[in-house]
């Protein structure tokens, strides 16, 4: 390593293997090239097998948006068969997706972001108390109550998915299980306890208050509940100008169901929406340790190379959407579905630290609300599954919402096996290194300019700008 | 007792799984019985130069280790350098990483059916030469070898499962803290065998279809879904019916079949999850302890025996004839 550098490793509270290599000057990151140093090669082993298997491998490519992957692979299937699932079984696989969602992000929240403001480099501000009671690792009172309540919203899960992690309900004709009325009443119950949880504890007030936020300013005179504690950290500290976002937001859309996605899809662009087209994405392979040309993923493969050369640095290709790097996750899609509080952070800000997170705080609020509306919405006695036979031949497209943004999965399907099975995960998009001319990812481009204090060898704004991301390093190197 | 938990190759979702404890708190549960972290990469605070120390501090022995949990595969690709996995910020492989702390811990757990037998992570052609700590697939031996045994005098415990349920990661550490876990309260593959002497086909809602051989022919039919939908409950170890999953769930109970993810080489049944294999319209893969003329005899004469009931839920999404009680008396 040079002078002026720092390999920062190993980065915990992220989802699998993470290293941060930065070139420093004048206290400040100049340049950050981001590694996942980890491969496993899920793409090669779908080569080959029934096309239904990938409802089985896929969800374990990674064990916090396992039902992600699965909704993903139900629909690149159900899409390969040209077949729409039953619209009951669509509602029952966006309440698991939802349920999955939320617990992402209130995982996120106080186990992984929190405690690095419990952290003694922090004694001097005046919330540092409060966070040490309630965000200490594995032991602040907020993280303990978090686990519980997290706990038991999962519950839905059990109930109709049968397990967290790593269903196999959730498939191309729907869901494998018709909940009863009794099903019904038993979730309600649980959203109940839910929304308790989140009115006394996370928002201190009314879930739809929190939803209503209309502006940046509005947010940060919020001051109940874990949510206030956090504000008034970032008020403190900046983090609304730490870690700026590339300007340049996807979102797929969220929740596919029966008259359309629950929040929209499309691309953030010079300050507003633009439609998706799925067509304009390829994956460059520049430096990435992997051989090929860039391509899109309907093309593309996963071919790893072994002698890891330069100027390779990570096993997670470059994703790019019309040549440009997007950022994506709960900010972009709260922004593209159009809600005013996350238009005003990404434009009235720069979408640094803070955006992400109260965006998904946001989400969390929003997303109660919807969960509570599709339990509502359940009809047991309709079929929550329709017959799907998978062609021998045919190609499928699955897009969806994970929490951490937009999860594509392109399968082609021949002599009834899979010919082909390519996936963009949302932290290969965050996360991606450099692409042919040079341009960082998102991530690389907001670390640029982070403050690194004299003798820090894992500077702390580096960490809370990583996190802020919430990556998913299992899916991204899947 | 102090637990290092390292991630290897796998998903996280046994730690994941991990969190869903209840009754008390995963926290709780851990910190009630005397058993703290040093490290564990989801959930402690330290990160980076601070985690380098650590672990130099445990492999010098400076730091004694109590247990050692691996969660995910070890890969030893490419080239058998186990480059494809290096440990952030310390440029060596896990694979070198796990061997040189097993030596040091008074006990090593494998997490989850990646670490414990290599587990999906090797699935297909095993891209990434994934092996798990002690077994490669059904063999013994992996990233450390068939006689090793850690400080403790037992081999690697390997708590299979893909994902392992919460309690069987808790009990194992609660009683090895406890100091009763012994060599004989692990099965064959080295599970312990409070939950492998159990199978996921006990407590199984569908046993009533089963007795009568009364089978699903397509996913969200509520018959038994041995004879077409791939289902070997029978044969997998596992409590999950018993003690369930996220509240009451387990897989049978939502309408998807048992893939047997509590066993080395699950990940390759060598025909599709969701269908079961048969010979001349018989199933393979019957009750391994069950004489299969026996088996036979048995579902035909059972088959024959089957009431309309039985017979008509099994092809049916939800109940659509309920058992009949007595008439009330008047």
């Amino acid at each position: 390593m040079n002078p002026g550098e720092l390999l920062v490793g190993p980065f915990n509270r992220v989802e699998g293997d993470l290293e941060v290599r930065l070139e420093i000057t004048d206290g400040q990151v100049r340049a950050a090239y981001a590694n996942s140093p980890l491969f496993r090669g899920f793409e090669q082993m779908l080569l080959g097998k029934a096309p239904e298997d990938a409802l089985t491998i896929t969800p374990r490519i990674c064990g916090i948006c396992s039902i992600s992957q699965s909704a993903a692979a139900a629909q690149a299937l159900a899409a390969a068969a040209g077949a729409t699932p039953a619209p009951q079984g669509a509602l029952v696989a966006s309440l698991l997706h939802g349920v999955e969602n939320v617990c992402d992000h209130l995982t996120h929240f106080n186990l992984f972001f929190m405690a690095d403001f419990s952290r003694p480099a922090y004694a001097e501000r005046v919330w540092h108390d409060r966070a040490v009671t309630r965000f200490t690792a594995m032991q602040g009172s907020a993280v303990r109550r978090a686990v519980e309540a997290r706990a038991e919203l999962l519950h839905i899960v059990g109930l109709l998915g049968g397990k967290w992690p790593h269903t196999l309900a959730i498939q191309p004709g729907g869901v494998t299980r018709a909940p009863t009325a009794r099903d019904r009443i038993r979730i309600r119950a649980d959203l109940a306890s839910f929304r308790r949880y989140l009115e006394e504890v996370l928002f201190g007030a009314p879930v739809e208050a929190f939803a209503a936020l209309g502006s940046t300013a509005e947010l940060m005179r919020w001051s109940t509940g874990d949510a206030g504690l956090f504000f008034e950290i970032a008020a403190d500290l900046d983090l609304a100008r730490l870690g700026p976002g590339p300007g340049h937001y996807l979102s797929y859309g969220a929740y596919p169901m029966e008259g359309g996605r629950a929040l929209a899809a499309g691309v953030w662009e010079d300050g507003t929406v633009h439609p998706l087209d799925t067509r304009a994405i390829v994956e460059d392979l520049s430096h990435a340790w992997m051989r090929g040309d860039t391509a899109h993923p309907t093309i593309g493969h996963t071919t790893p190379d072994e002698d890891m050369a330069a100027p390779g640095y990570s096993w997670c290709k470059a994703p790019r959407l019309a040549g440009a790097p997007m950022e994506t996750g709960a900010l972009a899609r709260q922004l593209i579905d159009g809600h005013p509080l996350a238009v005003d952070l990404a434009q009235g800000g720069v979408g640094g630290v803070l955006a992400r997170v109260a965006g998904r705080l946001l989400e969390i609020a929003r997303t109660q609300v919807l969960l509570e509306r599709w339990a509502e919405a359940i009809r047991p006695e309709e079929k929550f599954m329709t017959g799907v036979s998978l062609p021998r031949e045919g190609i499928g497209e699955g897009l969806v919402e994970a929490a951490r943004g937009a999860l594509g999965h392109w399968v082609r399907i021949e002599g009834g096996r899979i010919a082909a099975y390519q996936i963009i995960a949302p932290t290969t998009w965050n996360f991606s290194p450099r692409d042919a001319a040079g341009v960082p990812g998102p991530l690389e481009a907001a670390l640029v300019g982070a403050p690194v204090g004299d003798g820090e060898d894992t500077p702390l704004s580096v960490q809370h700008i990583v996190r802020s991301f919430d990556p998913c390093m299992v899916c991204t190197v899947h | 007792m102090n637990v290092l938990w390292l991630q290897s190759a796998g998903c996280g979702g046994c730690t994941m799984s991990l969190l869903c404890a209840e009754g008390p708190n995963v926290f709780d549960l851990l910190s009630g019985a005397g058993i703290s972290f040093l490290w564990h990469p989801a959930l402690s605070v330290e990160t980076g130069g601070e985690v380098r120390q650590l672990l130099q501090d445990v492999e010098s022995g400076a730091v004694p280790l109590d247990v050692l949990c691996v969660e995910g595969s070890i890969l030893t690709g490419p080239k058998g350098t186990g480059r494809f996995h290096l440990l952030s910020g310390t440029g060596r492989s896990m694979l070198d990483w796990v061997r040189s702390l097993s030596a040091k811990a008074h006990h090593v757990v494998a997490v989850g059916t990646c670490a414990t037998y290599g587990g999906v992570t090797s699935a297909g052609n095993n891209p990434a030469s994934a092996i798990g700590v002690q077994y490669d697939g059904r063999h013994a031996g992996g990233a450390v070898p068939a006689e090793f045994r850690s400080g403790s005098g037992l081999p690697v415990i390997n708590v299979a499962g893909c994902p392992t349920h919460p309690d069987w990661v808790t009990e194992t550490l609660l009683l090895l803290a406890a100091d009763e876990l012994t060599a004989t309260d692990l099965d064959s593959f080295a599970r312990p065998r409070f939950y492998a002497d159990h199978l996921v086909h006990h407590a199984c809602p569908k046993n009533e279809f089963y007795e009568y051989k009364a089978s699903a022919h397509h996913l969200s039919q509520m018959g038994c879904m041995m004879e077409h939908l791939g289902c070997i409950g029978t044969q997998a170890v596992g409590d999950c019916n018993i003690r369930g999953w996220n509240g009451e769930g387990s897989c049978t109970r939502a309408g998807y079949p048992c893939i047997n993810c509590t066993a080395p080489e699950f990940e390759e049944p060598r025909h599709a999850f969701t269908e079961t294999p048969k010979f001349a319209g018989i199933p393979v893969g019957l009750p391994s302890d069950m004489p299969k003329a026996w088996f036979m005899a048995l579902a035909s004469l059972s088959k024959a025996a089957t009431p309309k009931r039985i017979e008509q839920n099994a092809i049916s999404d939800r109940i659509m004839v309920p058992p009949q009680p007595k008439a009330p008396k008047t």
